[in-house]
């Protein structure tokens, strides 16, 4: 203590004294018309909607371009509706899609929105090849036959045809993705080098039809959006929206409390208790669509037993860790449709019980074995792994972590060369096959077939029937019968999968209480900054 | 029998101090004594040493002065005050911040002790080895030297450990790699001194190899020098593993290292201080330790240097 | 005049000899240094490789398709041989292109010029700050040396070498900007005073001087003064010892005993004469100071989410990067080894005894 009390001592009258006379007042608030929010940024690496697919592009991209199928931000229950496209009609077969397009619908740049701007963009986006892609390109366009399936009839008329029937709701769930959003195709193809269809320059520029246009991207540091006025879908009351990154909960906390921002989006469970308890501010919650889960590597003898996999599932102590370091965060969630999806299942069968952990353990004739669990870096999931490797020990199962970099985790997952992964999922468009064909398809389990994209693959979980289930659900028409398909195969998949699904994500929103209407976009959307006011 | 006693005492003391030993041996001891004298009457260099048995002794009895499990979780009691329960707190697990500082200590030992003994012998290596051999040997390695003192030391260290994987034994070879360059360039400004020297040249004319010239001869000359850089030395290095953690590098969970445990009580930082505070102090109280010592040290080894 | 910390540093500048021969040996130094920094680049390339981190991945994410996989594959030039791509890149820095940073998506050089002014600014306020106290300092404990106010400076430079900066960031926030408020949070600026200052040269406070606008002059500084002084105690702590050093030895010399002996003032004595000839070996010892905080600020930056070039190659690294993680290494490199001859010439051509 006498150490600490010197150190202050000392760092207030060596160093601090002198400059401290300039220091300037702090402003009390931000301006009525902008919008300031603090977030984390750090995965924006462009702002073509072809390109973006993390969180915050999401949230940057959708806000500047619009899509042809939209979500009212206030009723985001009521689920897709006309965006772009004011009407569309569905042939007999399901295959294709004719949309009529609105009329009088300007891009930033003046130019009307026509259909023949959606084609390019669709096409654009499919032969771009970018990751988000494969959303389109499931419906098996390709760079050779998306001139004739994507195509403007006229100005205002785009038909659409898939190679197979699809469920018309998936179809529209997927349009309504950041890769279906509309570019404006002649000021785009201005702008384009060595016939590149304008890509890099919509790496750094914008060139939509939505509320908000992009005024300056500093990577890592800031993004601010301007206002367009004249957006068809109605006003728009903040002039500016600036998000700027900042890392740590503490310090969106301290910026929100001075009034330096009026929304904080990564609120540690501590720092939004301390927000929550002051005048003036506000802490929202929404169920959003990421699922926290360990998956147990199939390739492994001891973690293959169909007991050692349930014992597991028993082993964690789910509520535990929601009603402390996750409080606020996270919810205990075991199915691997996010809630608020169609098909979602609510069911929690499990709960630590360790006796009957150990009891599995004993009848599957394991004992005393241990695991290298692989984590990410991120405090949240270090924890995460830290209360598992307290409760497995309970049963006697040792085991160690292995921590780094998101991308050197996944490269060990991606190798199948793991036994346990602890580590998040989030659905790439509002529809349940998105979860489905991940977690509970493998057409091939060989090593060679690199299915990397599919988790049941990357654990080695060879399940033919249950992927027959999977594409059945997502060709079934009638919406009943297929949410039906949904909750039966997750049941199954609670019993049997050598995933273990433990929490859904909850974003707490840090707000002051002046701000109104800002959606973050739930389960299945990005957040929405054009209804806000403030 | 006090008598005797008493001069027995005082004849060990003169035996101790004389300026007239008897033998080489007797020499030594006497340099030695004369220099612990001079070095106990350096108050701040005693506290150094103090700090630093303290962590030894701190080491070694862990389990006895330690009051919970280090890894012991307890979701109920977490980010509790400092207490008499809990002396500096739980963290947000609820373990017992005190217990894994204590635990904590042997971690710092371990990694402070193998930079210390490896850094040092490779420099001196590379450095007596380009010292004496001089030409083009001396060229090319004092230019790899060179191209690891051009780079940041966190940055290398940094690369390294990602290249290599997180972990406490990346973190310390990365942290070798960072700190042999500066002893390889004391080592060889020492041997481009002694190399020309007489007895060099009569050793090497009893036959003796290279190596045997440069381990036994030249090696014992660069030793005070070495020391006094490495005790000063091991501050930057405790420091640089503790970056090394707090960047989540260096030892991976559920393991008490001191960097990465306030790396973790940086969430709590607003309302839970001791969090991240305590084992700041931990780092601080060590790492000031070997300051105190090495700049007392240098006073006491280095004739050249600055005595105060 | 060396005692062993600095000894290091302070023997390359051994003395040359006449004005021709100083003039070879800058042109070969700059020889070495080239020689130096290809092996800067080929250890940095060699670790990046060798990284356990898929660069493709990092760049397609997660969830691509093998085929969107392949494509990234081949344009990133992977498929040719190592030698080959180092080659390849070390032609492209040579026209000084460092290649498109992929967490960004822009040059890395525009990048660094971004990036680069943030650490700048910060570093030069540290140093300053650091010189201005540190130099005082450490003449004062030279002039009193072993009394107590020699040891109070010399324990306050030892607790700088002890504390972990970024924990003493840490508290520095906690106590100046979260309890007393007296200084601004992390960042450069307040958010709402973003974008509004023309950028010319990239250092805000002197950005805003230009353009006028006092309101964020004050900002800005108001930003920097709280890592600026964490950084500033550090470079306080060598600069105040290394002073204390210099001064000693000068103030054992003859003329400073003359100098008493003809009457003049203790004043004029030690801090004209004595400070005058100090001000050689000092020059160098800012310089390396200077260049250990552009080095020293990746943990500070971090703290203080500040958007210089330490924060930016951690992001970098921490991302597989690695045309990002080169350059800036690079940059800090140059910078490292630019600063090192300049400080050996200024010192060849300020002390003619180095000659």
């Amino acid at each position: 203590m006498m150490l600490k009390q010197f150190s202050k001592a000392l760092m207030l009258s060596a160093f601090i004294a002198a400059p401290i006379a300039f220091s300037a007042p702090l402003q009390a608030a931000t301006p009525g018309n902008m919008l300031v929010i603090a977030g984390r940024i750090d995965d924006i690496v462009t702002v073509d909607p072809g390109e973006v697919f993390e969180f915050a592009g999401s949230d940057m991209a959708r806000n500047i371009y619009d899509r042809l199928v939209m979500f009212d931000p206030l009723n985001l229950d009521k689920g897709y509706g006309p965006g772009l496209a004011e009407s569309w009609t569905v042939s007999e077969d399901g295959k294709t899609f004719t949309f009529k397009m609105r009329a009088g619908v300007k891009f930033h740049s003046g130019n009307p929105v026509t259909a023949h701007d959606a084609a390019w963009s669709l096409q654009r986006a499919v032969t771009m090849k970018k990751t988000p892609s494969f959303i389109l390109t499931q419906f098996g366009f390709n760079k050779d036959n998306v001139a004739s399936t994507i195509k403007a009839t006229d100005d205002m008329t785009l038909v659409i045809t898939t190679d197979e029937k699809y469920a018309t709701s998936f179809v529209l769930n997927c349009l309504t993705a950041t890769i279906g959003g509309i570019v404006d195709s002649k000021l785009a193809l201005s702008h384009a080098k060595d016939g590149d269809l304008g890509a890099e320059w919509l790496k750094t520029h914008t060139a939509g039809s939505g509320a908000f246009m992009l005024k300056t991207w500093k990577p890592n540091e800031s993004y601010t959006l301007e206002r367009v006025d004249g957006y068809w879908r109605g006003d728009v009351a903040m002039k500016r929206v600036i998000v700027r990154h900042i890392a740590e909960s503490a310090t969106q906390r301290l910026l929100l409390e001075k009034g330096d921002v009026d929304l904080a989006r990564n609120l540690s469970p501590e720092d939004m208790n301390a927000v929550a308890a002051k005048d003036g501010l506000i802490v929202d919650n929404e169920l959003r669509g990421r699922i926290m889960y360990i998956s147990m590597n199939q390739k492994d003898p001891v973690l293959s037993k169909p007991k050692v996999r349930l014992a597991l599932k028993y082993l964690i102590d789910y509520k535990g860790m929601v009603n402390s370091f996750l409080k606020g965060q996270y919810a205990v969630h075991q199915a691997y449709l996010p809630r608020t999806y169609m098909g979602e299942l609510a069911d929690t069968p499990y709960s630590l019980d360790v006796a009957k952990g150990k009891a599995l353990l004993a009848e599957a004739g394991v004992k005393d074995f241990t695991l290298e669990m692989i984590v990410r870096n991120a405090q949240e999931r270090v924890e995460i792994a830290q209360s598992l490797q307290n409760t497995f020990a309970q049963a006697g199962i040792k085991s160690t972590i292995q921590t780094g970099t998101g991308k050197q985790i996944l490269g060990i997952y991606r190798a199948r060369k793991h036994q346990i992964y602890v580590g998040a999922w989030g659905p790439d468009y509002p529809d349940p096959h998105t979860n489905a064909d991940t977690f509970a398809s493998n057409p091939n389990n060989t090593d060679e077939a690199k299915l990397t994209g599919k988790l049941a693959w990357r654990n080695s979980w060879d399940i033919p029937a249950m992927t027959k289930e999977t594409k059945a659900a997502v060709q079934e028409t009638d919406r009943d019968k297929r949410a039906a398909m949904y909750v039966k195969s997750q049941k199954e998949f609670q019993k049997i999968a050598p995933f273990a699904v433990m929490f859904q994500k909850i974003e707490p929103l840090g707000r002051r209480s002046n701000v109104k209407n800002f959606v973050m976009g739930g389960a299945i959307s990005s957040a929405y900054y054009w209804k806000v006011t403030k | 029998m006090t008598d005797t006693a008493q001069s027995q005492t005082q004849s060990w003391r003169q035996w101790l101090t004389t300026d007239q030993p008897t033998s080489r041996r007797h020499a030594k001891i006497v340099q030695f004594y004369l220099g612990w004298l001079s070095f106990r009457s350096n108050l701040l260099a005693m506290v150094g040493l103090f700090i630093l048995l303290l962590l030894v002794f701190t080491w070694l009895f862990a389990p006895f002065i330690a009051t919970h499990d280090p890894l012991a979780q307890d979701l109920g009691a977490r980010l509790l005050h400092p207490s008499m329960e809990h002396y500096f707190g739980t963290d947000a697990l609820g373990r017992d911040i005190y217990s894994r500082i204590v635990y904590g200590a042997g971690i710092t030992l371990y990694i402070v002790t193998l930079v210390a003994v490896t850094a040092p012998i490779f420099g001196l290596l590379v450095g007596s080895l380009a010292g004496y051999l001089g030409g083009w040997v001396d060229v090319v390695l004092m230019r790899i030297t060179d191209i690891f003192l051009a780079f940041p030391k966190l940055i290398l260290a940094l690369a390294f450990v990602s290249a290599l994987g997180a972990g406490l034994e990346n973190a310390v070879l990365a942290l070798i790699l960072t700190a042999w360059p500066p002893y390889t360039r004391i080592a060889r400004a020492e041997t481009l001194t002694i190399r020309k020297s007489e007895f060099i040249d009569a050793v090497r004319m009893q036959g003796a190899g290279t190596m045997h010239i440069i381990m036994r001869h030249i090696w014992p000359l660069c030793v005070s020098s070495i020391i006094v850089r490495v005790t000063l030395d091991m501050a930057g290095v405790l420091l640089t593993a503790a970056g090394l953690g707090f960047l989540g590098l260096g030892a991976q969970p559920p393991t008490p290292e001191w960097g990465a445990m306030i790396s973790f009580g940086r969430k709590f930082i607003l309302d839970h201080w001791w969090v991240a505070t305590m084992p700041g102090l931990a780092i601080f109280t060590v790492s000031l330790g070997f300051n105190l010592l090495g700049d007392g040290l240098r006073d006491l080894l280095d004739p050249k240097g600055d005595k105060s | 005049m060396t005692s062993v910390v600095e000894e290091t540093e302070m023997e390359r500048r051994t003395s040359g000899s006449s004005f021709p021969r100083l003039l070879k040996r800058f042109g070969a130094s700059f020889f070495s240094i080239a020689l130096t920094m290809v092996g800067l680049l080929a250890v940095t390339f060699i670790i990046g490789r060798v990284m356990p981190i898929d660069p493709v991945l990092a760049v397609v994410g997660d969830k691509a398709s093998n085929e969107v996989y392949q494509a990234a594959y081949k344009a990133m030039g992977l498929d040719k041989p190592l030698l080959t791509q180092f080659a390849i890149y070390l032609r492209d820095v040579a026209t000084g292109n460092f290649g498109v940073s992929t967490l960004t998506a822009r040059p890395v050089s525009e990048d660094i010029i971004r990036v680069f002014p943030a650490t700048l600014e910060l570093a030069t306020i540290a140093t300053f700050l650091g010189v201005i106290f540190g130099v005082p300092a450490g003449v004062v404990a030279a002039v009193n040396k072993g009394r107590w106010i020699d040891q109070l400076i010399r324990l306050i430079g030892l607790f700088g070498y002890s504390m972990p900066v970024f924990w003493l960031g840490l508290m520095g926030l906690l106590i100046f900007y979260g309890k007393l408020d007296w200084v601004a949070g992390p960042g450069r600026l307040d958010v709402f005073y973003d974008d509004i200052v023309p950028t010319i040269t990239g250092l805000i406070t002197v950005d805003a001087l230009i353009a006028g606008e006092t309101d964020i002059f004050f900002n800005a500084l108001s930003h920097l003064v709280l890592p600026a002084s964490l950084l500033g105690y550090y470079s306080l702590a060598y600069i105040s010892r290394m002073t204390r050093s210099f001064m000693l030895e000068q103030l054992s010399q003859e003329y400073i005993t003359t100098a008493r002996v003809k009457g003049l003032s203790e004043f004029t004595v030690i801090w004209r004469h004595g400070l005058r000839n100090v001000m050689v070996p000092l020059i160098t010892v800012i310089a390396l100071a200077y260049a250990g905080l552009l080095e020293g600020s990746v943990l500070t930056e971090s703290i203080f989410a500040w958007p210089g070039i330490g924060q930016y190659i951690t992001n970098a690294l921490f991302n597989a990067d690695m045309a990002a993680v080169l350059g800036g290494t690079v940059v800090i490199g140059i910078v490292f080894v630019g600063l090192n001859l300049l400080s050996d010439i200024l010192y060849k051509i300020v002390d003619p005894r180095a000659r």
